[in-house]
């Protein structure tokens, strides 16, 4: 009820109306027809490319798959021939980067160390999203006993610290090689992914075109892989990339503590561990191949953090 | 806030048991002969490898000597390691420096992680923070033991400013620069945790309802933007005193700190399982309480859960 | 207070022009809009989302976002120019000359400390009291904004507060240091009608006592007629009409506010045309339907008999256990013994508050939520105990369509897949005849044929809702579950959403069970009325009987609680 007396319009405030070719009026709710249409993924990926963080670390990361994939496009010599009368020498024709202790080719080692790194972080990347994002997304989208089951299971997992389990683990293993590596990493490393993942999904599951998808008749499983999991997914693949950046450190890490990849194999880690004898009296023959590692392990961190500003909206930095 | 606290305890239980678990069946129950593994590349020597059959049960079936284990390790009687002391002696020795390790590092991490992000959370999208942004992807992305050489060499070997390793007994000044770099990484996390937080705070909506009161900026943001991020920067320092003390293995063993990750370190060179395993299980038990000490500060630190 | 300082203007906006850059690019959220309000005198912003109403509000108070800023134009207040003023400024007017209550009660309050805490901050900022008196004045406060017990209250968290009782203590706040002039931005849009009444009503008198001047900022017609004596309508950021309430809702001058005066659900004293002819529309429906359903379904072996109640729901009881609340969980009762039945080809609308169970209610009918106990039954068959195979057969008889438009469609599905994913789940024809049934469906929500590659992103909540209808509308169901399908939409497109929802009925022969806590859209689409509260069935009737004499307390309140229900209108 409209129980205020009514004054005498006061100056100011007399009955205005705005000329209608100043404010003309849109039809209500209308479609733009000229816009392109944009899916989400084409959506991010143009937030994506605009990014200089993107561009950078994506760049970094390519030459490193071809240089994992093909080292001897980048070197000719053999990382693994050792001739002790040049032990620690310096740069010479042919070797830009001079020699280690073993009188072996810092530049060779450097090139064909990129593939241990490479491979065993590809590996337990892969390994985790699997294993973790299966995990994660029954977890989060049954709820129940079976997240409360599989919650607890990842917690164990997740209170060893990975390096710690990495060590035991590597120690009771018979063989050492790539493929252990990565799986010893992947064993403490899954619960990550499974935490995000159930997070993520839960997320998703509360939104109202699940609840439609249910009930147009379309079973448990199917809404799960059709409408739960493509959309939760964008986290995921933030933190994997993350995480292939942080498994290549922790393989370095295992290698430097003589017991991740046997000395046979090249690795920026067991060289790093080498060259620590060497450090004061020769501190690049250590410098090369902490280079090597730190810029790979960063471009990961930077593709990463370039990712979450376009897929994950909660975690977006600006 | 009683029932939080008791679901809280209830969950670790079986978390406890299982980790426990999950490091003795990794170490007893992989194929091969778990003695002759837990001397490593050394050879086996009859009389030790009799002493840890028998120290460990290994006649008995494998859950009954899980379960003997963890009644020793509940009574903190680890058995010997290969020299003959009681692993116990070997961790009462090392634990304290490690305590005072990862004390400086919590305390280098908190205080340049809170304050650097803050800063930066507050000048959002500008150059101060996209510098910052980066720098601390530089710090997480260089491995701890990278930067543990640079510095070494930079501040011990070349500018002689502190000496390149500790040694025994160690006071605090010696533990700076093996602070440092323990907590770099942590360092890092804690800057971009607040930032984020700080960033997110500035547009809440209970922030502006505080400037319209009339309050002055500064008390804006202290009393309500940083006293409210500080709930996950806080909740994130806790769990990372317990990770931090399972992180030092590489610290210790490059600046020769006598501490626990030393004593993990050079027990894995000797090959010594045994004092390995004990000392993992230890380790794990200290995160464990770390994040049971985390869940009731959270609660202290959040009202909504206090009273949940 | 003297009279000539009564004439003179507290508030002048003039010309304000503000621009937000995003991206790069200058947007322009306000384009020279004009204002005045006197002392002690309430004027109200009108306007939907997008028009401005609040940014000119922000700017008055100095709290626009970090990338708005006022490019033209005079913010005087007492005179005085305060659009460039400085923060220091600023800091000295808020609170102390100019006044805010939020919109959002939930989120306005610093969860981490207490009620009182929060008041005394007001009153020390502006110098007014300190210590043990800052603390008896905030309880003072308090009290006087209406919160019983307010000793005790104050040592509370906002946690423990509903959100009646919060927006209480912002007002308290807003108050605290008894500013000049209050802004009131949406202050009671996200609560219930019946806590909205009294909390405006309080807020009338707290201001009239005081001599306070407001500024009601509000998307809702009805209720800013009611409250102010004076209205500014703003509409893409600029002032389109403005005047005194009773001229503007009475004879409105400007194509924009007559369209909105018409629009507002609060003030239409008439159901929509189609509606009052349905009674014949529907029984014609109803058969047609029927044939269509016995053809559709032949050979399968749910039963096809015609019924009048299409629905029909008995004592039906849902209990939750709510979690954390303690090792033995308390029992909510949310449904409690509710009975009502649904006749064909009609809508009958489920209203309530909320936690009165009523979108509860629908995921029952729905067959999305097992019942506790009693039963629905659906064309004579029970549904709570039906196979998984006539649960499918079931589905595609009875869809849903959501309150969320940005939640109800799935980002990564294009409009096509999305409209088309009913059709194939039920394997419903080839890929061809498929793209001419969404095409067919697009046609009928009034969608152009163009918005079919596109993404649920690029529409509008509008739009999208559409697009919801269309989805439901695939299958051909013979029913559709409406669970506050408008709540969420501008009033303008919700009158669309409204008048397509109403066609489609005569067109289709639907049955509609409308679940909203709007009693001024039910009098728009609905034939019966089930009125909930608290889990329980208060009353059960048409919408007529409901309206014109409602038999219970609480119904009569609900009515009473809509905004501006009983100003006369000039269209």
């Amino acid at each position: 009820m409209p129980d205020r007396p009514t004054a005498a319009v006061r100056p100011g405030q007399e009955h205005h109306v705005a000329p209608l070719e100043e404010t003309p009026l849109a039809a209500v709710d209308a479609v733009d027809e000229q816009a392109p249409p944009t899916s989400l993924w084409a959506d991010a990926w143009r937030r994506l490319r605009r990014r200089p963080l993107f561009l950078v670390s994506s760049l970094i990361i390519l030459l490193l798959l071809v240089v994992s994939l093909f080292p001897s496009l980048f070197t000719s010599v053999d990382p693994r021939f050792a001739d002790l009368t040049r032990s620690l020498q310096g740069p010479a024709e042919g070797h830009p980067l001079g020699f280690t202790q073993q009188g072996t080719d810092v530049y060779s080692r450097l090139v064909h160390g990129a593939r241990a790194s490479v491979s065993v972080g590809v590996i337990a990347t892969a390994l985790v999203v699997v294993i973790g994002g299966v995990v994660g997304a029954l977890a989060g989208f049954f709820g129940g006993w079976l997240d409360a089951v599989l919650s607890r299971f990842a917690d164990i997992f997740f209170a060893v610290p990975l390096l710690l389990g990495g060590i035991i683990l590597m120690q009771m293993l018979d063989t050492r090689n790539s493929f252990t590596v990565a799986l010893t990493l992947a064993v403490f490393g899954w619960p990550q992914v499974a935490r995000i993942m159930r997070g993520s999904v839960l997320q998703v599951r509360s939104n109202e075109y699940v609840t439609a998808a249910t009930s147009l008749g379309l079973g448990k499983l199917k809404v799960l892989l059709r409408h739960v999991v493509p959309n939760a997914l964008g986290p995921v693949i933030v933190v994997a990339t993350i995480s292939l950046g942080t498994f290549i450190a922790a393989e370095a890490t295992l290698s430097f503590l003589n017991i991740g990849l046997p000395p046979s194999t090249v690795s920026w880690g067991g060289d790093i561990s080498r060259a620590q004898t060497t450090l004061r009296t020769d501190p690049w023959v250590l410098l090369w191949p902490s280079i090597g590692l730190s810029v790979t392990v960063l471009s990961f961190l930077m593709l990463g953090d370039a990712l979450r500003d376009a897929l994950d909206p909660k975690g977006r930095t600006r | 806030m009683a029932w939080y606290v008791g679901r809280r305890l209830l969950q670790m239980v079986p978390v406890f048991f299982g980790a426990t678990l999950l490091i003795y069946a990794l170490v007893f129950l992989l194929p091969g002969d778990p003695v002759a593994a837990l001397f490593g590349d050394r050879g086996v020597n009859e009389a030790t490898a009799a002493r840890l059959r028998e120290q460990y049960n290994l006649d008995e079936p494998f859950l009954v000597q899980y379960l003997l284990f963890i009644k020793g390790a509940l009574s903190l009687d680890f058995g010997q390691s290969f020299t003959g002391r009681p692993v116990i002696d070997l961790i009462a020795d090392a634990f304290p420096v490690t305590v005072k390790l990862a004390l400086v590092a919590l305390a280098v991490e908190a205080v340049f992680g809170i304050v650097f992000g803050f800063l930066a959370g507050l000048r959002r999208g500008g150059w101060f923070d996209s510098t910052v942004l980066v720098l601390s992807l530089v710090v997480i992305g260089i491995p701890v033991f990278v930067l543990g050489f640079v510095a070494q060499f930079l501040f011990g070997v070349k500018w002689g400013v502190v000496n390149p390793t500790v040694g025994s007994d160690p006071g605090l000044t010696d533990l700076l620069l093996p602070g440092v770099v323990l907590g770099a990484l942590s360092f890092a996390y804690v800057l971009r945790l607040t930032r984020n937080s700080v960033a997110e705070g500035l547009s809440a909506d209970h922030v502006r309802t505080a400037t319209a009161k009339g309050l002055s900026r500064p008390r804006v943001m202290t009393v309500h933007v940083l006293r409210n991020s500080l709930i996950p920067v806080v909740t994130f320092l806790g769990t990372d005193l317990g990770a931090l003390m399972g992180g030092a293995i590489v610290t210790e063993g490059i600046f020769n700190v006598p501490g626990v990750g030393n004593l993990v370190y050079q027990s894995v060179i000797r090959g010594e399982g045994p004092t390995v395993v004990s000392v993992v299980t230890i380790l794990v038990m200290v995160y464990l309480l770390a994040n049971l000490a985390v869940d009731l500060l959270y609660a202290v630190l959040d009202p909504r859960i206090r009273y949940a | 207070m003297p009279a000539s300082d009564a004439d003179q203007p507290l508030l002048q906006v003039r010309g304000l022009h503000v621009d937000f850059t995003s991206g790069g690019r200058a947007v322009h959220a306000v384009r020279g809009a004009d204002l005045t309000v006197y002392p002690g005198q309430t004027v109200a912003i009108v306007g939907e989302s997008g028009s401005g109403k609040s940014t000119t509000a922000q700017a008055v108070i100095g709290l626009l976002p970090g990338n708005g800023r006022v490019v033209g134009g005079q913010v005087l207040f007492d005179g005085r120019d305060i659009a460039h003023a400085s923060r220091r400024e600023f800091v000295e007017l808020r609170g102390k000359h100019i006044g805010l209550v939020p919109q959002d009660p939930m989120s306005n309050l610093n969860p981490v400390w207490t009620i009182g805490f929060q008041v005394r901050e007001a009153l020390a900022a502006n110098g007014l009291a300190k210590g043990r008196a800052a603390k008896q004045r905030a309880a003072q406060l308090l009290a006087e904004a209406g919160l019983p017990d307010a000793d005790r209250r104050a040592k509370q968290y906002p946690h423990e507060f509903s959100g009646g009782m919060r927006q209480r203590a912002l007002i308290a706040i807003g108050l605290a240091s008894r500013p000049r002039l209050l802004i009131a931005d949406e202050p009671t849009s996200a609560l219930d009608v019946t806590v909205q009444r009294q909390i405006l009503d309080h807020l009338d008198g707290l201001t009239r006592e005081l001599g306070t001047a407001v500024l009601l900022i509000t998307h809702d017609l009805g209720l800013a007629a009611e409250r102010a004596e004076h209205l500014v309508v703003m509409y893409k950021g600029q002032v389109v009409e403005s005047g005194p309430a009773l001229q503007i809702l009475q004879d409105p001058q400007h194509p924009y506010t007559q369209r909105l005066v018409r629009a507002a659900p609060s003030l239409a004293s008439q159901r929509l045309r189609s509606s009052s002819q349905r009674e014949q529309v529907a029984a014609a429906a109803a058969e047609h339907a029927g044939l269509a359903h016995a053809a559709a379904v032949a050979g399968s072996d749910v039963g096809v008999e015609q019924t009048a109640n299409v629905i029909e729901v008995e004592d039906l009881t849902k209990v939750f256990t709510i979690r954390g609340s303690g090792p033995r969980g308390e029992k909510l009762r949310a449904v409690d013994g509710v009975s009502f039945a649904v006749r064909r080809g009609t809508t009958t609308a489920v209203v309530g508050e909320s936690g009165s169970g009523k979108s509860t209610v629908a995921q029952m009918v729905l067959n999305l939520l097992p019942a506790t106990s009693g039963t629905v039954r659906f064309d004579g068959v029970d549904i709570t105990t039906l196979d998984a195979r006539r649960r499918f057969d079931f589905r595609r008889r009875v869809q849903p369509i959501f309150q969320n438009p940005y939640g109800s469609l799935d980002p990564s599905f294009s409009i096509y897949r999305t409209i088309e994913e009913p059709l194939r789940v039920h394997g419903i024809g080839d890929a061809k005849s498929r793209e001419a049934r969404v095409r067919d469906l697009l046609d009928k929500v009034a969608l152009p044929a163009g918005t079919i590659r596109r993404y649920p992103n690029e529409l509008s909540g509008g739009q999208r809702q559409r697009v919801a209808i269309a989805r439901a509308l695939a299958l051909n169901p013979e029913v559709v579950v409406c669970d506050e399908a408008v709540s969420a939409l501008d009033v303008l497109v919700q009158g669309q959403i409204l008048t397509l929802l109403n066609d489609l009925q005569a067109e289709l022969g639907l049955t509609y069970l409308f679940i909203t806590h709007d009693l001024a859209v039910v009098r728009q689409i609905a034939d019966d009325v089930v009125v909930m509260q608290k889990g329980r069935l208060v009353e059960a009737a048409t919408t007529d009987e409901v309206f014109r004499s409602p038999r219970q307390e609480y119904t009569r309140a609900l009515l009473e609680a809509i905004p501006g229900g009983n100003i006369e209108l000039g269209v």
